[in-house]
């Protein structure tokens, strides 16, 4: 499997992602910097990385939206490309308009940062086909902004065609409908506000995430 | 010129901060404050010229996410 993790000026998360996708692959990721203004053919996945992408300022994710990388991602992702985002990664997919709705400040106000579970909803996809859809499991979440906000009728077609990835088992930060993630109407593009390249092997204490890395391997072997 | 473009939440869309604001309002004695919303004032120095039409394209394209913002622009 190509892939290749997107550096943006604030990323924070990039080295851990490569180095889960290296763990699961056994292939080094390409790291690509944001005034890239292509990407490299043949690859498989782009993922794009937690942090605070230019300080957050203006929006989160927003400045890193419009960065000249995101031309490569978006034509990546309209040829039926593999695009994970994670965390802030998440908030760049939503600004860039290759996911639905926002992702606004938390309801309690709080930067929340610990273990939460995670009911898998949608398991027949690239991304999730190593877990069972119903099935729960423990990922850990550091944001400030993860409060996702969509409109009644958004919400209603993200449920009906099965574009709701993850939900929070429990309250976490407001989000509608508990939504932790989802899926592009293609079900090739994912954003999730939880992180599972921080559980990954046994020193992390818990693995749950190694399983999203393995079954994506799965696919692209 | 300047260009002065208001950017604020959507009705409907909750608000977090504004409702902190709130809190802390009647925590200080000011009774009455149904509602706050918090927005941004974002001034541009721009080309004498620049169009209503060249900032509201800023706005639409960076300035403002119209999935839960309202803009407004005003030039001067």
């Amino acid at each position: 499997m190509r892939s290749a993790v997107v550096v943006f000026p604030g990323s924070n998360c990039d080295r851990d992602l490569m180095v889960a996708l290296e763990l699961v692959t056994g292939v080094k990721p390409v790291a690509l910097w944001h005034a890239e203004p292509q990407v490299p053919d043949g690859l498989d996945l782009i993922a794009l990385p937690g942090g605070f992408s230019h300080g957050d300022y203006l929006r989160s994710g927003a400045i890193a939206a419009r960065a000249p990388v995101m031309r490569g991602v978006a034509a990546h992702a309209a040829r039926g490309g593999l695009v994970l985002g994670i965390c802030n990664g998440f908030q760049v997919l939503t600004e860039a308009g290759l996911l639905p709705g926002a992702l606004m400040r938390n309801a309690g106000l709080d930067f929340v940062c610990r273990d939460v579970t995670l009911e898998v909803v949608a398991a027949d996809t690239a991304f999730t086909r190593a877990l069972r859809a119903g099935e729960t499991i423990t990922v850990p979440v550091a944001h400030h902004d993860g409060n996702f906000q969509a409109d009644a009728e958004t919400l209603d077609r993200l449920e009906q065609q099965g574009q709701v990835a993850f939900r929070y088992a429990g309250p976490v930060n407001g989000s509608a409908r508990d939504i932790a993630g989802i899926l592009n109407a293609q079900r090739n593009v994912l954003g999730m506000m939880p992180h599972p390249e921080r559980c990954v092997e046994p020193a992390h204490g818990n693995q749950d995430g190694r399983r999203l890395f393995e079954g994506l391997l799965s696919v692209l072997a | 010129m300047k260009a002065r473009v208001t950017v604020s939440l959507k009705p409907g869309v909750l608000d977090p901060q504004g409702r902190a604001i709130a809190h802390a309002l009647e925590g200080l004695g000011f009774a009455g404050v149904a509602d706050v919303r918090v927005g941004k004032l974002i001034e541009l120095d721009v080309a004498d010229g620049t169009s209503q039409a060249e900032v509201e394209e800023m706005a639409r394209k960076l300035l403002a996410n119209t999935v839960i913002e309202n803009f407004r622009v005003d030039l001067a």
